[in-house]
């Protein structure tokens, strides 16, 4: 086992060797170097779209899905290996999808064969890019609470209603949407939909965040048809998908934050703070800061390796990605304080070459939604001390 | 390997757990305390360790031990803290077992058979200020006829009155601040001019403030190399530290663990004061503080089995980490116990105890902290 897993492992090396070009491991400049995918793509250079293919060819967008479906069909310990030896060499990710991250784990779930095949190959191969309907202005934690109304019309629902916060809701080609169905029973009266963002009565408004950035939306749907086969689950019962749904959605966003950047806070600093006599940084309120920092780093790297091991065994308790989400943004939104400390003026910059147009300044305050996105830290601790550690109450 | 307990493992650990704590519980502990026992801990629970192969888990099975690796031997620690049990396993079956395996040697063949038997008991005697600095080992030990001569004290010595053998870091060469010019000695406790003077600690275990005042002994007593000592102290402090780490975490569980079930009883305002949110995220932020030092704790002792470059790293991540979530616990568990978290009768208050004399045994949390700082290059 452990054999074949080294000579899989130089496999993987030589293959990365001929096929990640140089470009693409190098950590990247804003967030536009990101590859979405999708019907309106385009490839800012040759070598994203070399590496984009050359890992879609392999089915390594989506490793360890099943072959039948775009992926790999790598093993749990073979995908580690992968991801390891891409880590190792700084390879950027080759695909960036909502489809992959959320919509996939569930499809695999709760997906009929037919749409595994026909949904899945397509977030494999980066054709489709998806977005998030969940919340509304009126339902943000408390997201069972949602109104926008499937009226059932036979062979079609008629839905109307309106989201907020949809992440690159006017980028998407495909949205998946909860829908409340039956407006007697507040949990099982909602459906797990998916339809076409062009479907007629559609439409998306932008939202400017505090980062200058807007790519959120509130989307508006006005008497939109869906046919009936859209639906992944069982219509009424979305809530048991959207809720196994967002555990991935957890897992994704903890690990973006802890996996992220691994080079010590304040190595990375050592240049602009300046050391002293002794070779420390020196500002030492600072440095103590930042190595404290580093501690938590490192461990929580050690946990989400762990909670990886565990949740890819099932051997993770289901409500751990709570406490990943929790722990993992936290993490991220002090990092980027502490970036904000340690580039000093710099770091102020909005507008200059030097600066990647504020990409730090900018980043710096989207970290600020990692504790609100995908379910506030507040609400992973409620999940946390009622599901693992059985607290009593509501 | 991933990062869970492998069947081996976990077996280990479903004998372990209910052998510790059916023959060691709080109440073990406190009976040593009130009867102010003088060794510290108990012969005839040590002798069991032993029969259970505990005692030899890291000696090789060539020297009749269990030749396991720091994961198993800090499943055995984890026990140990969630029992507050009063042992000298760390001390002798970790710190001391590492050091003699990496030296090897004749000192190595005598004692690694001893420590595996039970049969022998040793001190690690390495720090000589109230601050864990190793490498300021000034302790002297000049040549002397083909030996040495040693002449220095040393604090905060676990179980050094009882000790059959001391594991004693003295200078060599060099000056005080360098690793280099230290050397590593096995000096008997009975030799003479040594004295050991035993002092109660807070968790009412005993630490020894030791005198050497020209104790001779012969080149047999070097464990490695003369002035090369660094090599042999450094797999025990990395053992000593992952140890205790593994050590605390049971600590911290354990306080955890009492203060969650306590949230689940105590009534006030008509319901169970674990339904109140001001609680309920307190507790949960102390378990994923606690899940995240497990972590940790785990991959440090994975990478030292693995003999990995970059344990040394994960080991003070590991020891601060463990020592910030377990301090965390004890504080979190007195406060939420209220009043009675406070009185000597209930046990939450041996864990505060505990966790501290651990939190300062081979460096505490900021020792460590800056540590992975100086790691870092900064
Ligand atoms: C960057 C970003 C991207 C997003 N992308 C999407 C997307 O693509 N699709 C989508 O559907 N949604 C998306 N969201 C929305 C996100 O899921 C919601 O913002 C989130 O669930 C919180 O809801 P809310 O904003 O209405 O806050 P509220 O629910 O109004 O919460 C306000 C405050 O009250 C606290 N609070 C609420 N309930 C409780 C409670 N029971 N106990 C204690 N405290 C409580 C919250 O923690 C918070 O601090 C995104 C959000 C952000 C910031
Ligand atoms: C050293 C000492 C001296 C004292 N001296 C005196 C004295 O002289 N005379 C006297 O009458 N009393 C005295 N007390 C008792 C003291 O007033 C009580 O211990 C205190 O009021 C807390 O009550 P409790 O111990 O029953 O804790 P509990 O009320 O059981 O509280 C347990 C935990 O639950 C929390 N909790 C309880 N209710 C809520 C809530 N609604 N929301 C959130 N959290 C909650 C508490 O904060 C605490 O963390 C003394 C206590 C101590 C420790």
């Amino acid at each position: 086992m452990s054999e074949n897993l080294e000579a899989f492992r130089s496999e993987i090396r030589a293959w990365l060797e001929a096929n990640c070009p140089a470009e693409m491991r190098e950590p990247m400049k804003s967030e536009d170097d990101t590859y979405w995918g999708g019907r309106k793509a385009v490839f800012k250079s040759e070598a994203q779209k070399a590496w984009f293919e050359a890992c879609r060819d392999k089915g390594y967008t989506v490793p360890d899905w099943p072959k039948a479906y775009g992926g790999a069909g790598l093993s749990a310990a073979e995908t580690k290996v992968l991801r390891e030896e891409m880590a190792r060499i700084n390879a950027r990710s080759p695909l960036s999808s909502f489809g992959i991250w959320m919509l996939g784990p569930a499809l695999l779930q709760f997906g009929t064969e037919d749409q595994k095949v026909h949904y899945l190959n397509q977030i494999a191969r980066g054709e489709i890019r998806w977005c998030q309907g969940y919340s509304e202005p009126g339902s943000g934690s408390d997201l069972v609470s949602l109104q926008t109304f499937g009226e059932d019309k036979g062979d079609h629902w008629v839905v109307n209603g309106q989201k907020i916060w949809t992440s690159y809701a006017d980028k998407a080609d495909w949205i998946f949407c909860l829908v409340r169905t039956d407006k007697t029973n507040k949990y099982q009266g909602i459906t797990f939909m998916l339809f076409d963002m062009e479907s007629p009565g559609v439409s998306t408004k932008p939202i400017l965040l505090i980062s200058g950035n807007s790519p959120f939306c509130e989307t508006f749907f006005d008497n939109v048809k869906v046919p009936k086969d859209q639906f992944v689950g069982t219509v009424n019962r979305g809530w048991d998908v959207a809720k196994y749904l967002l555990g991935h959605e957890r897992e994704m966003i903890s690990a973006g934050g802890a996996g992220a950047d691994m080079v010590s806070a304040g190595a990375l600093y050592a240049k602009s703070l300046g050391k002293n006599a002794n070779g420390e940084l020196d500002d030492p309120i600072l440095r103590a800061k930042m190595a404290e920092f580093d501690v938590d780093v490192f461990a929580f790297r050690a946990m989400g390796e762990r909670f990886m091991d565990m949740w890819k065994t099932g051997r993770a308790h289901p409500a751990s990605s709570n406490m990943m989400k929790y722990s993992g943004t936290e993490l991220n939104k002090r990092r980027y304080e502490l970036v904000m400390s340690g580039s000093g003026s710099e770091g102020l910059e909005w507008e200059s070459d030097e600066s990647r147009n504020g990409a730090s300044a900018r980043t710096w305050l989207r970290t600020k939604a990692n504790s609100i996105e995908g379910g506030t830290s507040e609400v992973m601790l409620n999940v946390i001390s009622k599901r693992i550690l059985e607290l009593p109450g509501g | 390997m991933p990062l869970y307990h492998s069947e081996d493992q976990a077996m280990l650990k479903d004998s372990v757990a209910p052998f510790i704590a059916d023959a060691a519980p709080v109440s073990h502990l406190r009976k040593l305390r009130d009867s102010k026992d003088e060794t510290g801990f108990s012969r005839d629970l040590w002798k069991q360790f032993a029969e259970m192969g505990f005692s030899g888990v890291l000696v090789p099975e060539d020297k009749g031990g269990l030749g396991l690796g720091h994961a198993e031997a800090g499943i055995i620690l984890e026990e140990i803290g969630r029992n507050l049990t009063p042992s000298p396993f760390l001390a002798t079956s970790v710190a001391a077992a590492s050091a003699l395996k990496a030296a090897g040697g004749a000192v190595a063949d005598e004692w690694l058979p001893r420590i595996a038997a039970g049969d022998a008991i040793i001190a690690p005697a390495i720090d000589e200020s109230a601050r864990h600095r190793p490498e300021r080992t000034a302790l002297k030990a000049e040549r002397s006829g083909n030996g040495f001569k040693l002449s220095g004290t040393k604090t905060f010595v676990i179980s050094g009155h009882v000790a059959d053998m001391l594991l004693v870091a003295a200078r060599t060469a060099g000056a005080p601040g360098e690793t280099d010019g230290l050397t590593l000695f096995a000096v008997p406790r009975d030799a003479a001019g040594l004295t050991a003077d035993p002092r109660r600690l807070v968790d009412s275990s005993l630490a020894s403030k030791l005198t050497l005042d020209g104790v001779e002994v012969t080149a047999d007593a070097v464990i490695g190399e003369v002035d090369g000592g660094w090599s042999a102290m450094a797999p025990l402090l990395a053992a000593a530290r992952a140890g205790a780490s593994a050590e605390l975490l049971g600590v911290g569980q354990g306080a955890m663990d009492m203060t969650m079930t306590y949230l689940k009883q105590r009534k006030q305002f008509g319901q169970l004061i674990g339904e109140f949110q001001a609680l309920q995220h307190r507790a949960a932020h102390l378990y994923s503080e606690m899940e995240i030092a497990r972590a940790t704790v785990m991959k440090a002792q994975q990478l030292l089995d693995e003999g990995n470059e970059g344990a040394e790293l994960m080991v003070s991540v590991a020891k601060a980490k463990a020592g910030a979530a377990t301090n965390l616990a004890v504080r979190e568990g007195v406060q939420m116990h209220g009043g009675i978290g406070m009185t000597d009768e209930y046990d939450i208050g041996l864990y505060t105890k505990r966790d501290r004399a651990l939190a300062e045994f081979m460096g505490d949390v900021s020792y460590h902290t800056d540590r992975v700082a100086r790691l870092n290059g900064y």
